[in-house]
């Protein structure tokens, strides 16, 4: 089982990077389970999205507290929450940079993965929403999913401009880490 | 075809599925999805059904209330405050026999507000006459939206029934799940024909004064029926699974090992999974402990509750929701389920949580299956914060 926690705001897209995972999972015929957490209703609000996959139905319906991966759609979250909190091991953090971001200590065998996201969909997409250049540079980072069942998804769940600015960000997004691994 | 759904889309397409003639819904919060997607669906012509939009939930209930009553299979979905503003109407649904299916999404109550979820609302109707199941899962969901509508207009039972799905947990997770052709639905679920109803040409009359003469004898008839709701349930069940090919068995309860349990856990809806996986870890370490999941609250089933606990040493009673004052909504019933039997269980304690959205990890599971080693406890709330507790009043 592997779990995946996302921290956003309300109305920047978070559910909709949980579901984008959770149907390229499915379409990797594993079982996810994605779910949102709301703070206060509210846009701005911080609030969480959460994906668990695992090889058969997932039953567990609590929130994730030790994830696998940690995607962070808003850097400034990270003023007044640990993000990591509960990080494994062996985990892996993909944030959508922002400037003078400031990281905490993390320990070796963690990875983290500094990404223009915000940037890259300003580019690709026309608007700073970077969840989908987030998801590229998860497939790169993790090895968990392929980039073309994400791509896949994309064009099943997007139609015209929107979907080629997002399949654009995802291949930027997936591009960037690929290149950053390569550099070491 | 197994579909990655969210669980209000799920619930939109099984209802689609079962073809409503009326759906009425009060589309503002504590609405869900459910409805939003059907509407859509209506508009869209892939649903034939007249879709209204009313001014509150009592007038959204009494809408599909005047649907069935005219012969038409009709929808609704609301709840925590939307369905505590429908009561009025719901208890009359069932005093009229009227067989409306409602999905209700469990969540808190008011005051303080709190959209989240817990099973408060629901379980504060379960008097109310309806047959109530509680679904652990989405595919669960989408199964009980079938045999919901079975049960209901069955000649023998003409009773509502509410399909129960914890709020946000189930409503807004997506999770993949088999939907099933129309052709299916339509040889599980034949078209409503109703035996009486509102038409011009042959007048009745429903839900008419009942003076000290009548008015007895029509609460027994529902308490006669919903026994026999009991019986039903298995049989379409055993229909649903030959259909289907998914087995629910008696769908009254599920027991997931129990057998040689000596500590089992008594819980409703999706916080089974968890307890699940919890038994699942224990068992590992050697620990006999298992889960008895109540699928229908009402009518509730007693005797197989006995037959299945009546050899367990220690038994944990999970509420998610509380009767103020006495013992939470699904203790109250499982203790009576023992009351003045042969057998019992040495201890049959029971805890609340997860109220108003507090999460229910398997931590908080672990700890009821712990405090089941202690003496027997009443009431006893899991996850509580201390430091919230202390009182305070301005000067």
């Amino acid at each position: 089982m592997k779990e995946i926690r996302i921290h956003a705001r309300a109305g920047q897209g978070a559910i909709t990077t949980a579901a984008l995972l959770g149907y390229a999972y499915f379409k990797e015929d594993k079982f996810p389970y994605a779910f949102p957490h709301f703070g206060a209703a509210r846009m701005g609000a911080p609030m969480n999205a959460f994906v668990r996959v695992d090889d058969v139905p997932v039953r567990l319906r609590s929130q994730i507290y030790e994830p696998d991966f940690v995607l962070i759609v808003d850097a400034t979250l990270m003023r007044g929450y640990n993000c990591f909190s509960g990080l494994k091991e062996k985990g892996v953090a993909i944030i959508n940079e922002k400037e003078e971001l400031e990281l905490p200590k993390m320990k070796p065998s963690q990875k983290v993965f500094l990404v223009p996201a915000s940037d890259i969909a300003l580019k690709t997409i026309g608007r700073p929403l970077g969840n989908t250049t987030l998801i590229g540079a998860y497939a790169a980072a993790t090895g968990e999913l392929k980039l073309e069942t994400v791509l896949e998804v994309i064009r099943i769940r997007f139609s015209g401009k929107a979907m080629e600015g997002n399949l654009e960000a995802i291949k930027q997004g997936y591009d960037y880490v690929k290149h950053k691994l390569l550099k070491g | 075809m197994k579909e990655l759904l969210e669980g209000s889309r799920a619930v939109a397409e099984i209802v689609k599925l079962c073809k409503p003639g009326v759906i009425s819904a009060y589309p503002i919060t504590p609405q869900t999805h459910i409805v939003e997607e059907l509407a859509t669906m209506v508009n869209n012509g892939e649903l034939s059904a007249q879709f209204v939009n009313v001014e509150s939930e009592h007038s959204a209930a009494s809408l599909v209330l005047g649907g069935v009553a005219t012969g038409v299979r009709s929808y609704t979905a609301t709840s925590s405050q939307g369905l505590l503003y429908m009561g009025e109407v719901i208890f009359n649904i069932a005093g009229m026999r009227l067989p409306l299916v409602l999905t209700c999404a469990n969540r808190a109550v008011s005051a303080p507000i709190n959209i989240w979820n817990d099973q408060q609302d629901s379980l504060s109707l379960r008097d109310a006459g309806w047959v109530q199941l509680y679904a652990e899962n989405l595919q669960e969901v989408a199964d009980f939206h079938l045999m919901a509508y079975r049960i209901a207009e069955d000649k023998s039972i003409m009773l509502p029934v509410m399909v129960c799905m914890d709020g946000f947990i189930l409503t807004h997770g997506m999770e993949p799940l088999d939907v099933p052709e129309q052709g299916q639905v339509d040889k599980f679920l034949p078209a409503y024909k109703a035996l009486y109803k509102l038409d011009p040409a042959e007048p009745v009359s429903m839900g008419l004064l009942a003076d000290p003469d009548y008015y007895l004898e029509t609460r027994f008839a529902l308490q006669e029926t919903l026994k026999d709701v009991l019986k039903l349930l298995p049989k379409v069940s055993a229909e649903f699974k030959s259909v289907f090919n998914r087995d629910y068995k008696d769908c009254l309860i599920e027991e997931y090992m129990v057998k040689d349990a000596e500590k089992v856990i008594v819980a409703m809806g999706s916080v089974c999974g968890t307890v699940k996986e919890v038994v699942d870890e224990l068992r590992k370490k050697g620990k006999k402990v298992g889960l008895l999941k109540v699928i229908s609250y009402r009518p509730f089933p007693y005797q197989r509750i006995y037959d299945s606990l009546k050899d367990v040493a220690k038994v944990g009673i999970l509420d998610k929701a509380v009767s103020l004052g006495a013992y939470p909504p699904l203790a109250a019933e499982i203790k009576g389920a023992f009351c003045g039997k042969k057998k019992s269980p040495k201890v049959i304690s029971s805890f609340v949580a997860g109220l108003g959205g507090r999460d229910i990890t398997p931590e908080t599971v672990k700890e009821v299956f712990l405090k089941l080693n202690q003496k027997e406890v009443n009431n006893e709330f899991i996850d509580l914060k201390p430091e919230l507790l202390k009182e305070s009043y301005g000067e």
